[in-house]
């Protein structure tokens, strides 16, 4: 019987490495598997390269584990959100590495990555500081700009449901990162506010194919999220 | 008398037709959408897998899953859907989006942006989706003030900060007036806010305005 429904935080987090590159999914506080987070901080991985689209916001989450100098390097779009002191103050001391990437490269590359395509191009970007030592390439009279994929060693994302053979099912803007973030890792772990028995997931609202998920904790955040 | 900051917004948003898909940049262009009548149907995008957008949220009825790009609690319009981000930038890169509207540090007269960094050494700017929608959009609107704080002029020859996307900002809302970037001319003043003359707004530019033709 396959069952990717794991019991404790330990098990969820267990095996993951120092210096993994771990994807965080969430836009805001949505979709943002915070319980995984508390897990990592938990496990003691160190050397970090941290894929999310904010740097961390207040004293907790990401910001902690940064704090706590586990992150080498944060790769994402938006630092410099309301909130980002923990970040602003590491960088500002050169303590954390910093790879700015426009939204929609980065769920590109980790869509790439998913998928098997080792490379891309696109508009984005083209002629800025954001495109500086990166291939460019005329197509059809247009620039384009050569991006990679971005893998990940571990995936943390959150979704409202799940079940043992990983399929999952994401709830209005929550599913925002989480899918390709999901395709993109070689450890994917997922935080569900609902454990389902298997076929209890309508097969037309899986948003997540199992087959990109391999360990599944219920975690429900209560109100006002449930 | 120049436009205020909602009188901008309301102008911006009265040019935009029904059936148009349109993006609102975080911050001024967000107000837009409350000058769009609902019967006129627009529909409004946001980054973050939202499509449809509706008014905010009565206080009491937020629901915490659906926020737009600008983090704020919004709703879904009836006919509204949800993807995930790579889809939703897909919407954005593939050019399937009629209009995006962003804010600006400067617009040069070749359609340029600047709105993201302010300098080559910026601690850590913030590009979000700026890039993607400079590039991607159908039509690249942008709404900023005419001229800094302290009274440099925004519209530009060439712009000083670093760029965002290239040749491809379409129209201006400012508090003086609305202007068209013409490829091959330049600005284009095509309204002024009531009160305010051509002489006014070329003294506010740095570089050439030119009357319609």
């Amino acid at each position: 019987m396959i069952n990717k429904i794991v019991q404790s935080m330990a098990e969820a987090m267990a095996g993951v490495k120092d210096g993994s590159t771990v994807l965080i999914g969430g836009f805001g506080k949505v979709g943002q598997p915070d319980a995984l987070i508390e897990a990592l901080i938990e496990q003691g991985a160190t050397d970090l390269t941290c894929v999310c689209n904010n740097a961390g916001t207040g004293r907790e989450g990401l910001a902690r584990l940064m704090e706590l100098r586990r992150v080498r390097k944060i790769i994402c779009s938006f630092p410099r959100s309301n909130g980002s002191v923990v970040f602003e103050e590491l960088y500002k001391e050169g303590k954390i590495e910093l790879e700015i990437v426009p939204q929609g490269t980065m769920a590109e590359r980790m869509r790439a990555a998913g998928a098997g395509v080792p490379a891309f191009y696109t508009a984005t970007s083209h002629g800025t500081l954001l495109a500086r030592g990166k291939e460019e390439r005329e197509f059809e009279g247009k620039m384009y700009v050569m991006e990679r994929a971005l893998h990940g060693d571990v995936a943390l994302v959150e979704a409202w449901e799940g079940d043992r053979w990983g399929n999952l099912a994401y709830k209005d803007s929550g599913r925002n990162f989480n899918p390709v973030m999901a395709m993109a890792a070689t450890l994917t772990i997922a935080q569900v506010a609902f454990v389902r028995e298997l076929g209890d997931i309508d097969p037309e609202k899986v948003h997540t194919p199992g087959l990109f998920v391999q360990r599944v904790i219920e975690f429900n955040r209560g109100a006002p999220w449930t | 008398m120049p436009f205020s900051r909602d009188q901008m917004a309301a102008r911006a948003a009265n040019d935009i037709p029904e059936g148009w898909v349109v993006n609102l940049g975080v911050g001024m262009p967000t107000n837009i959408a409350n000058k769009v009548p609902l019967e006129r149907e627009v529909i409004f995008q946001s980054e973050n897998g939202v499509l449809g957008i509706g008014p905010a949220p009565e206080p009491g009825q937020e629901n915490h899953w659906l926020i737009n790009a600008g983090k704020q609690f919004v709703t879904l319009r009836p006919g509204g859907s949800y993807c995930h981000h790579a889809d939703s930038f897909a919407m954005i890169r593939g050019g399937h989006i009629d209009l995006c509207v962003l804010g600006g540090f400067e617009v040069a007269e070749n359609g340029d942006l600047a709105n993201w960094a302010t300098s080559e050494n910026d601690t850590a700017p913030a590009v979000g989706g700026a890039m993607d929608l400079g590039a991607g959009a159908k039509r690249l609107w942008v709404v900023m003030d005419h001229t800094t704080k302290d009274g440099r002029p925004k519209l530009v020859e060439a712009c000083g900060y670093p760029l965002t996307s290239l040749g491809t900002v379409n129209r201006i809302y400012t508090n003086l007036g609305v202007f068209d970037v013409e490829r091959g001319l330049g600005f284009v003043v095509r309204d002024l806010a009531p009160g305010v003359s051509f002489e006014e707004a070329q003294a506010n530019s740095a570089a050439k305005l030119h009357r319609p033709s």
